[in-house]
């Protein structure tokens, strides 16, 4: 996994509640058997018409917009437990995505694939926005170390919370499948004792 | 000591070790998987030089990317047949029970598991599916993972967790004619919201869901997740264990019985502390539609839309070509889809069969009724179910997942309505540009009788 530290980057304002994995990327991209390309198809539905064609409407599409951070309105990535998603989102080029709520599944695939879900208050995730739509070229700081989310040359900045074992795994580029590995004899103990 | 809640007894016994101030060790008992979110993980593993751990553990089946048709011939596209493909070689190279398309206990995961008794009370069970929360109707921690988690699984049997918080939900009554487990849980989602769970496991409490049968319980824990919480659970108790007797994998004689001894042990304490509580009251559910593009967007199927003025809001009935105020009661209805991990086991279509029965299907509607398992269909036949079907228009499918998540060839056409019986409205999710309507196989079979959405407690009186 690749690490995460410290992020400077525009911003891409999506300001839709309860994106769901399906939006995301739909169902039937979902045939491939590697983690590759699902970047081509993310928001599939929102971002093209259906003959093909660019929504010059939705927000991905406009030039203004640009970057690696994503910011969602509430409760993002709620529905299916398609890691496709998470996969999709880092395929396309972000690395954050901000949001005052997440689904629980998208969130843990979010953190096993180095892409930095990061929740913030709804005061904060509404003042972030407009800052984005007035101006869409401000640089968005995420700090992993100290927990922090600030717009460069301006006021607004917030602390967030992350599991501090997870922040530890970004940093170093870990995963669970290492942490797991090496507690092989604790598991096979709990095996042969089991009480139920 | 002190009052444990069942979530909290299955939950604790299951802990390897914790790590401070930070995830536990969970163990894992029974991990299911299917064609589309573990091909990546066998990768990983393969990739990394990590052997599976425990194989034993691990049954799999072909069913979210199959036909509903013709599954005795080979499957015409390219990359479905290719992940197939891949689920069988994995699973041959690794030792993996595989029930594939055509075997007598092929289906969607949460039906055929189930079924087979591989699911318990007391047990921990995942899938990459986020309906494994299903499971849970048997007293089990069952939850959907992500793909990495697949493979952690694989890799160690176990996973890193934080505990949830807990929930509980009881509803006390007696449920109305024509009101079924589907209507209770798009009842409690419409009062609770999307996102009222996440963080939680929720627990079914209170005398509908004692009197509630498997299958019932089953449809209601299905749906867990459209409220966030990543698992749904209700109290094993005799109900439970006469469903599991005598299943292909359930201990059998004296183990059985010391079994039931141990899950007799597992329900809630008296006194036990939750850490969000909702109480309801049968009287007030009636049969339910939704209206919108997310699960929480029930109503009465009497009732008209609500009044809300939200970009979200607005943005969903505007995909739906619905507006605030209307009534759907008789509103034209060309597709009905009875089937999914939530409604497509014999119960749902014993239902279904007891209102079609004598009656035809409306010209206007193309139905497909799909059901959940091979053992399922057999079922249907066996007791006469696929004749009513068959007399009045209907054909019945093989089994797989098929229009809920339209991955197969079953997808509803661009601005089409579907009074569906599975669990999610999202947009496209039935097929690009198609509109989703939840509802009960009971509403769903009156729909496609009718050619509209009928007033069903009219219906029955």
């Amino acid at each position: 996994m690749e690490k995460f530290t410290t992020l400077i980057s525009t911003a891409v304002p999506l300001n839709i509640e309860n994106v769901d994995t399906d939006q995301i990327i739909p169902a039937r991209f979902l045939k491939a058997t590697d983690k590759k390309g699902f970047g081509d198809n993310l928001f599939r539905d929102w971002r093209f018409n259906k003959d093909g064609s660019e929504n010059k409407d939705f927000n991905l599409n406009k030039a203004q917009y640009t970057g690696s951070i994503l910011v969602a309105g509430d409760n993002f990535g709620c529905g299916s437990s398609r890691e496709h998603a998470a996969w999709a989102i880092a395929g396309y080029g972000f690395k954050v995505v901000v949001s005052s709520f997440f689904a629980d599944i998208f969130k843990g695939n979010a953190l096993n694939n180095g892409l930095l879900p990061v929740q913030v208050s709804e005061g904060f995730l509404n003042d972030l926005m407009t800052i984005i739509e007035s101006n869409p070229s401000s640089k968005i700081e995420v700090d992993l170390s100290n927990q922090t989310i600030s717009v460069l040359d301006s006021e607004l900045s917030e602390s967030f919370e992350i599991d501090a074992y997870k922040k530890t795994c970004l940093i170093n580029g870990y995963d669970d499948i290492d942490y797991l590995i090496n507690n092989k004899e604790l598991i096979e103990a709990f095996e042969a004792q089991k009480t139920y | 000591m002190s009052k444990k809640a069942l979530f909290d007894k299955v939950w604790d016994s299951h802990v390897v070790s914790s790590i401070e101030n930070g995830p536990q060790i969970l163990y894992i008992d029974q991990h299911l998987i299917h064609e589309v979110t573990s091909p990546q993980a066998f990768n990983e593993l393969e990739r990394r030089g990590i052997p599976i751990f425990r194989p034993d553990q691990i049954v799999a089946t072909a069913d979210h990317n199959t036909p509903t048709l013709n599954q005795d011939q080979p499957i015409k596209d390219a990359l479905s047949r290719k992940q197939l493909e891949q689920l069988s070689q994995n699973c041959e190279k690794n030792n993996i029970t595989l029930y594939e398309l055509g075997h007598k206990y092929n289906g969607i995961v949460h039906v055929m598991a189930p079924e087979l008794g591989i699911t318990q009370p007391g047990i921990t069970m995942v899938c990459g599916d986020s309906h494994t929360s299903t499971h849970g109707a048997f007293g089990a921690i069952a939850f959907g993972i992500g793909t990495s988690q697949v493979a952690q699984v694989f890799a160690s049997q176990c996973l890193l967790l934080k505990k949830p918080k807990s929930l509980r939900v009881t509803v006390n009554g007696t449920l109305k004619k024509g009101v079924l487990p589907k209507d209770v849980i798009l009842y409690i989602i419409s009062k609770l919201g999307t996102n009222s769970g996440t963080g939680y496991f929720c627990e079914y409490a209170g005398s509908v869901f004692e009197n509630m049968s498997m299958e019932g319980r089953m449809t209601v824990c299905n749906m867990s997740i459209e409220m966030g919480a990543r698992g749904g659970m209700i109290a094993p108790d005799q109900t439970t264990f006469d469903y599991i007797k005598e299943r292909e994998f359930a201990p059998k004689g004296k183990a059985f019985e010391e079994k039931v001894a141990y899950w007799k042990t597992l329900p809630t304490d008296e006194g036990a502390i939750f850490d969000k509580e909702y109480v309801f009251d049968a009287d007030d559910i009636e049969p339910m539609i939704t209206y919108g593009t997310n699960p929480g967007m029930g109503i009465k199927i009497t009732e008209a839309i609500p009044e809300e003025d939200t970009l979200s809001f607005n943005k969903s009935l505007q995909y739906m070509n619905f507006s605030a105020g209307e009534r759907l009661i008789d509103k034209p209805i060309n597709y009905v889809f009875i089937g999914s991990c939530t409604n497509s086991r014999i119960e749902d279509f014993r239902v279904a069969a007891s209102f079609i029965k004598g009656k035809q299907k409306a010209e206007n509607v193309t139905a497909w009724l799909v059901p959940g398992s091979k053992q399922v269909e057999a079922q249907i036949i066996k007791e006469g179910l696929k004749d009513i079907f068959d007399e009045a228009g209907f054909q019945l499918r093989q089994p797989g997942c098929s229009a809920c998540l339209a991955m197969n060839e079953d997808k509803i056409p661009q601005g089409e309505y579907c009074v569906s019986t599975s669990n999610r409205n999202f947009e496209g999710r039935q097929g690009q540009g198609s509109r989703t309507i939840l509802a009960s196989p009971l509403v769903a079979a009156a729909t496609a009788v009718e050619g509209k959405i009928v007033d069903i407690t009219e219906h029955l009186n």
